[in-house]
């Protein structure tokens, strides 16, 4: 089995953000970076798999050094070995082209990846690649167990799940509760110093779309509060004063 | 050249935030001098097709075939790709959602169209072509120009007032290609629980946080949610201790809302909780503590004891009525 990990290098789900240089570009300074939560969730499964089917796990970013704390991480939860294409991607369009042509070049039987990065919130760089190689791709996947060539996974549909089987190879989108995140232990960050990150150039792409300007959204004005006592109160001005109900 | 609508269907009927998207897309048609198309799949009341009217369509292409009435995005995309072939469309509108996002990423690739998702307002059409799109789960916005030929915009909820009116839309029936490639995934079991109002087509969400302290204490929200007319959803914790099934979970790793009206019982406001309900017009907060810093993200709040507070709520409701 062997399986490739798409990770994100993103900010904390707790940062603050704010924009520089004209709001042309993501303030870093004093932003702690995280791997994508939902492609920490792809990971912990991709690494259960192989332990239970054997196999390899590859990492794979799309991004600057800057993101290597986070893929040697990603080597310490259990990952094999990496590959960073070094590039800033401009777009989900790049960034899946990037993807599909190390994956054209290593066939994979698996693909996982998050069921989207919280800095774009797409959700759609599996569906991308899984098209760029001519294969299946499902998401958000909720449930995920190998036999064989055939996958069995539970995904989540408006308001429901579904079960689905399919054979490999495919691309998945992974969300919660698939798996439970992994925290690296003290051998694993050991081993992860000496496993092999190999950095790549990326190859051209067709420019999509170009990121112009940033902005914020406008502040939120203050909080009318309503005494408990007169609870009531409440229900008549969300119907006369906001007209919601 | 007309701008190009995929909708969702919900047992034969075009789904609400699917007629937000038609809305959209009249209005990018009136902005690029051209019509606006629907695109439908599946099986399909024939008054629903020609509800899309009351929304600026002025045709509708129908796929009547039954093996589209189950969701399956590959075959989705490829019957869209074969649609804006044929119409000869330049701008494709979708409405955000997991199957809307997955439709649109493979007719992207098919087609080298790029791809906006997430999209919150109409687009400025001068020189170009841009467009504003909400990023870092709703922490910010980017307005990015879209240079393809052919441009996919996946559209936010709310992002225009779609108001209804009056117009009709002509059905053609479409008959594309279908791949059999598409169709080797074997379904298996389907569980929806199709009493409950989706989190994302809700109007009114009431959502409960571990302030509800345990599984067996939720029937005064839910007594309120069904005074409204509401959905209910819950925190991450509430959901991950199994007191409320989990595609109930809102959040930053859950299922984003943006309803008119979001009214939170016991829940603190962490901002991975924010990050799922920004999107919502009003936020009503009701906490026992006044420091809570869902507060802060509120347009009403109430400091109370949620037992004590939601039956009278309730009541206040069924009184209005
Ligand atoms: C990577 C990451 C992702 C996350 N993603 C999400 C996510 O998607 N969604 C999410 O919700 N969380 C998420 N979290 C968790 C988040 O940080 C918070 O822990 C969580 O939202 C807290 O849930 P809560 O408000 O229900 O519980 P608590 O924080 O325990 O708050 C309970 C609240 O109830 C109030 N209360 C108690 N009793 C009463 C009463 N009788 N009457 C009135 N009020 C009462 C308390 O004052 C308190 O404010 C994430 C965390 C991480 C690290
Ligand atoms: N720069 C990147 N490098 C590697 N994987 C990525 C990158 N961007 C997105 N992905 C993967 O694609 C998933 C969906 O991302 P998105 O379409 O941006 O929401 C993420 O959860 C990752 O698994």
């Amino acid at each position: 089995m062997k399986i490739l990990v798409c990770i994100t290098n993103v900010p904390d789900t707790t940062a603050k953000i704010t924009f520089t240089d004209n709001d042309t570009k993501l303030n870093k300074a004093g932003v702690q970076f995280i791997i994508g939560p939902y492609d920490d969730y792809a990971l912990a499964r991709a690494v259960e798999l192989k332990e239970q089917l054997g196999g390899s796990v590859t990492v794979l970013h799309v991004g600057e050094a800057e993101a290597d704390p986070q893929i040697r991480k990603a080597l310490a939860i259990g990952a094999d070995d990496a590959i960073r294409i070094n590039a800033d991607p401009v777009d989900s369009y790049f960034t899946a082209a990037q993807i599909a042509h190390i994956a054209s070049e290593n066939k994979y039987d698996l693909i996982l990846m998050g069921r989207e990065s919280i800095d774009f919130n797409s959700g759609v760089v599996h569906g991308l690649v899984g098209e760029m190689l001519g294969i299946p791709s499902y998401s958000p996947v909720m449930k995920l167990e190998i036999s064989g060539t055939t996958a069995t996974l539970a995904r989540e549909i408006d308001g429901g799940k579904e079960t689905l089987t399919a054979e490999l190879p495919l691309v998945l989108g992974c969300q919660e509760p698939i798996s439970e995140w992994k925290i690296p232990n003290m051998r694993g960050i050991m081993t992860a110093r000496t496993k092999p990150l190999v950095v790549v150039e990326p190859v051209s792409v067709e420019e999509m779309t170009i990121p112009e300007q940033y902005s914020l959204p406008a502040p939120k004005g203050a909080c009318r509060m309503i005494p408990a006592s007169e609870a009531e109160t409440l229900i008549k001005l969300l119907r006369t004063e906001a007209k919601v109900i | 050249m007309s701008v190009l609508i995929f909708v969702e269907l919900d047992n034969g009927s075009v789904k609400k935030t699917s007629l937000e998207a038609v809305a959209y897309g009249a209005e990018v048609a009136k902005l690029t001098g051209t019509t606006a198309t629907v695109l439908a799949l599946g099986a399909a009341e024939t008054s629903a097709l020609e509800q899309t009217g009351n929304f600026g369509a002025t045709k509708v292409l129908h796929v009547s075939d039954e093996k589209l009435s189950h969701e399956n995005s590959l075959a989705y995309a490829d019957v869209l790709a074969q649609a804006v072939q044929q119409e000869n469309s330049k701008v494709i509108i979708i409405s955000k959602s997991g199957l809307g996002d997955a439709v649109a990423a493979r007719a992207s690739a098919k087609l080298k169209a790029g791809i906006v998702s997430g999209v919150t307002e109409l687009p400025v059409i001068d020189n170009g072509f841009s467009v504003k799109r909400s990023i870092y789960t709703g922490k910010a916005f980017s307005t990015v120009e879209v240079k393809s030929d052919i441009k996919i915009l996946v559209v936010k909820k709310n992002a225009i007032e779609a108001l209804e009116g009056t117009g009709i839309a002509k059905i053609e029936s479409f008959t594309p290609t279908l791949r059999d490639s598409d169709f080797l995934a074997s379904v298996g079991q389907i569980e929806k629980a199709s009493s409950e109002l989706s989190l994302t087509e809700a109007d009114i969400i009431v959502s409960g946080g571990r302030g509800m302290k345990g599984p067996d204490n939720w029937q005064p929200l839910l007594d309120f949610a069904h005074a409204l007319g509401a959905a209910t959803g819950c925190s991450k914790p509430v959901s991950d201790l199994d007191w409320r099934p989990h595609h109930e979970h809102i959040g930053q790793t859950g299922i984003k809302v943006a309803p008119n009206l979001y009214i939170a019982c016991g829940i603190s406001g962490a901002i991975q909780h924010l990050a799922g309900v920004n999107g919502s017009k009003y936020i009503v907060v009701i906490n026992k503590d006044p420091e809570a810093p869902f507060f802060k993200a509120a347009d009403y709040g109430i400091v109370g004891d949620i037992f004590d507070v939601l039956p009278k709520l309730t009541k206040a409701v069924q009184d209005l009525k």
